[in-house]
């Protein structure tokens, strides 16, 4: 796994509570996760704030998953 | 009573009658204050009478990005903004016919345009802490109207409205966003009513007097402190009896 799959997993299992083995490719934070829609809110700034980047509305939107969310950053970082 | 030692307090309008008690009271029950307006001079009096603990965050609320910008420099100076009272508000009275766009929207902007505003930059923080109070101060004539203030009275009915909304939206996260509504408060704008006017406006408060500011502030650190931590999108009304709602 790559440095920023696993900082974003930490994250991920921190914010939510969640075992580090639900954290897969396609888990979906609200449906398989149990993330409410401010916890996504708060792991978008979470993300933000450990790889330096603005994720912008429109963009945040679109992080649905693990797998998303990794994406997302390894293109902005 | 109620202990804030260690909050950071950002109040705006702290120029103003009710504004500078709220600041005092925060400040006496241990907070560090933050204080914004538009006008420097009453600001800097207010903070050398507190002496220590107090901050001036001059701002005007009916420009956007002095707005968004207010809430980073208090919690520059501050370290944090956990208490944002929003108490910073206008009139242009007018009959309904004779009201300008302009008087109906720049009392819309600063009332309530700048606290959602506000409210949206100081939740983040708060959020981030699992901590956070929202005190908003709404008025009697938001849920009375009054004849020739429909701007005011529904800027103000506006702001119970975003406070529910938000104190549904962030009460898991430790944050309460709540309402207090003064009835007539003896201000420098009240002084400028003649005595008749005043015992017209008195004849509808049972209490027979108009209230103190620091009768407002008291509700304020109320609201402000631990003891209120399961208080939420509620509005306290502090009017002397004069609308029991």
């Amino acid at each position: 796994m790559s440095d920023i799959a696993a900082r974003v997993k930490k994250i991920v299992v921190e914010h939510l509570g969640v075992e580090e083995d639900k954290v897969t490719e396609n888990a979906s934070f609200i449906d398989d996760l149990g993330a409410d829609s401010l916890d996504t809110v708060e792991l978008v700034m979470a993300f933000e704030e450990e790889f330096g980047i603005e994720i912008p509305d429109d963009a945040a939107e679109t992080i649905q998953t693990f797998g998303d969310a990794v994406k997302f950053i390894s293109e902005a970082a | 009573m109620f202990d804030l030692t260690g909050k950071a307090a950002l109040v705006t309008g702290a120029s103003g009658g009710i504004g500078a008690e709220i600041a005092r009271a925060l400040h006496k029950a241990g907070a560090t204050v933050g204080l914004s307006g538009t006008r420097v001079e009453p600001l800097e009096a207010l903070a050398a009478e507190l002496g220590g603990r107090a901050h001036v965050l001059p701002c005007n609320l009916s420009v956007a990005e002095e707005v968004e910008g207010l809430v980073k420099r208090a919690a520059e100076a501050m370290g944090a903004v956990d208490i944002l009272v929003n108490n910073a508000g206008i009139t242009r009275d007018g009959l309904v016919m004779r009201m300008s766009d302009e008087d109906w929207l720049s009392v819309m902007d600063v009332n309530l345009t700048s606290t959602f505003r506000l409210c949206r930059a100081a939740v983040r923080g708060m959020m981030k802490a699992r901590w956070g109070r929202i005190v908003n101060i709404g008025s009697v004539v938001g849920t009375t109207g009054n004849g020739g203030q429909v701007n005011y009275s529904a800027s103000k009915a506006g702001l119970l409205g975003l406070s529910k909304s938000l104190a549904a939206e962030v009460a898991s996260r430790g944050i309460t966003v709540n309402v207090v509504a003064p009835g007539f408060i003896a201000t420098a704008m009240t002084d400028k009513l003649n005595d008749e006017q005043k015992g017209r406006i008195l004849t509808a408060v049972p209490a027979g007097r108009m209230g103190e500011p620091a009768e407002i502030a008291a509700a304020v650190v109320y609201l402000a402190s631990q003891e209120a931590a399961y208080v939420t999108g509620a509005t306290l009304h502090v009017n002397g009896g004069m609308d029991m709602v």
